[in-house]
């Protein structure tokens, strides 16, 4: 497939899904309350360009720095975990129990436990929701290292870092990328969270909280569509990194 | 690199107990020869070849290289399985130079290359270096596998079944390989397998050995030379020696 027809094809179904969109709304005759249409999302746009690029802003950057630490948090669990399996069957239980309590419920007492450092309980929260799937991706793939791959190196008196950083790191790359594609997803419901449930009046979230007091039912929607193009945009930019650095395990 | 097995007994501590795999094994390879064992399946064979590279102790006795207790992997041992373990991120050139990076640190990307590209031409492979594993046969892979165990010029070369998955065609090409390598470099190799026609083709010596535990139950020498060619294997005296062989397994496994 053609690098053009890569952007045309995803840029055309957009296209087709708004239009299907603004039909839908317009053979139904749903007034904007229930379901606002793609035509009624421009001028809200266009009214709060300005506040829609720094709120938008201010839930990317905190997005971007929480997932980053994740990274950091899920590597160093998975690490761990693939690595001994004392400590996988000991963590496995108390991640699996922390990443199944509803995060909404986290973040008032994170709120609490941290009055006023709005920007920290956002990558916190991020952080808390995000680093599961990379911590589990990563100690699959340590855990699961055939014995010959190690061997090969052993033999030859290799160091544990030598068969960590020449095998058993580049082997589990393209696990990694699965698991922070789904992270990226995540970290953004995340922010959102913690925008919404406490808002300290910054990013999308406290947008959309101010749409939905003053009833600007168009501004809500619109919250949404910024939302899913600022996921859109983070999950390419994984994208790209997985091609280059796990680009080989791609099938022709 | 002359090898030796003296006395040498180990087990495995499993949940049930202790399971015995070699009991009092003793033999020995001079160097330069190359040597096949065979016996039946989860004998211990592949203990043998972990307990020569270093990769586990033995529980009672020794290993020695060249009258050296090996009680830790040594950079002189070059391994290949029957599974090539290819890393997919790495080109087929990549690929076998990666020991290199293991053990010649000092060396320079340009020496590097230049030895992995002397083996891979050897074994045909000179064009697919810029290839992925992927991209390979299961034949060329192996072939692949072995340049990487012989890249670093090891003196032992342990080879555990390295034929086993491929078809007869390819694995009589691979036997052709094998000996354009042993007539150009020298290593004393061990090969485990369970073909006997392959034992018979490529070793200097057969080692028969009992069912688990392993003892040495049998030893044959081939006798084929130098200058062997597939055709031996049709002579007269390798159907009687193959027909020997054939009868020591079947004791072996019975042995059980
Ligand atoms: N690390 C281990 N822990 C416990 N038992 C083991 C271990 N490695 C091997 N064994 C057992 O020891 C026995 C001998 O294993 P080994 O792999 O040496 O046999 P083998 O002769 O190579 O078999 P095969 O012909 O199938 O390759 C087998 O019964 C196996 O299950
Ligand atoms: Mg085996």
């Amino acid at each position: 497939m053609t690098s053009y027809n890569k952007i045309i094809i995803p840029l055309l179904s957009v296209f087709i899904f708004c239009i299907f969109w603004e039909w839908l709304v317009w053979i139904n005759g749903w007034p904007n309350y229930k379901m606002a249409s793609p035509s009624d999302l421009w001028p809200a746009f266009w009214k709060f360009r300005w506040l829609f690029l720094s709120y938008g802003w201010d839930t990317l950057w905190r997005t971007m720095v929480g997932l980053s630490l994740s990274v950091f948090v899920g590597v160093g669990f998975g690490i761990i975990m693939g690595f001994s399996k004392t400590m996988r069957i000991a963590l496995y239980p108390l991640l699996v129990g922390f990443n199944a309590i509803p995060k909404a419920t986290v973040v008032p007492v994170i709120a609490l436990m941290f009055v006023g450092f709005h920007d920290m309980n956002t990558i916190l929260i991020v952080i808390f929701i995000s680093f599961f799937p990379i911590a589990v991706s990563i100690s699959i793939g340590l855990s699961t290292l055939e014995p010959e791959y190690k061997d090969i190196l052993l033999s030859l008196g290799a160091t544990k870092f030598e068969i960590f950083y020449k095998i058993a790191l580049p082997k589990t790359l393209p696990e990694f990328f699965g698991a922070l594609k789904v992270s990226v997803t995540l970290a953004f419901i995340g922010t959102n969270l913690m925008e919404i449930i406490e808002p300290h009046g910054k990013g999308l979230g406290h947008l959309f909280d101010s749409g939905k007091i003053s009833a600007d039912y168009p501004l809500m929607f619109a919250v949404l569509i910024a939302l899913a193009v600022l996921g859109i945009f983070l999950y390419y930019i994984v994208v790209l990194f997985e091609n280059i650095f796990a680009g080989w395990a791609e099938r022709n | 690199m002359h090898i030796e097995l003296r006395n040498v007994s180990h087990e495995f501590e499993l949940e049930t107990g202790f399971l015995p795999v070699l009991e009092n094994l003793s033999f020995s390879i001079p160097k330069g020869k190359f040597t096949a064992i065979v016996g039946p399946s989860g004998c211990g064979k592949s203990t043998i070849t972990r307990l020569v590279s270093g990769l586990i102790k033995s529980k009672k006795g020794e290993v020695f290289i060249s009258n050296e207790i090996v009680n830790s992997p040594r950079s002189t041992v070059g391994m290949a399985f029957q599974n090539p373990v290819l890393l997919e991120w790495r080109n087929i050139l990549d690929n076998v130079i990666l020991p290199l990076e293991i053990v010649s640190k000092s060396m320079n990307r340009v020496e590097k290359t230049k030895r992995a590209r002397e083996l891979l031409s050897l074994v045909g492979l000179a064009e697919f270096e810029k290839s992925r594993p992927s991209e390979l046969s299961g034949g060329m892979k192996q072939r692949a596998s072995l340049c990487r165990s012989l890249v670093h010029k090891p003196e032992v070369l342990i080879l555990d079944e390295p034929f086993g998955a491929l078809d007869a065609f390819t694995r009589e090409d691979l036997w052709q390989t094998m000996l354009t390598l042993k007539k150009q470099e020298s290593f004393t190799c061990i090969l485990i397998t369970h073909d006997l026609r392959e034992a018979i083709f490529l070793a200097d010596e057969v080692l028969v050995l009992s069912g688990r535990p392993a003892t040495l139950q049998f030893q044959l020498e081939t006798k084929l030379g130098d200058n062997r060619k597939l055709d031996d294997l049709y002579t007269n005296e390798t159907t009687k020696s193959l027909s020997i062989l054939r009868k020591q397994i079947e004791i072996a496994q019975k042995h059980k």
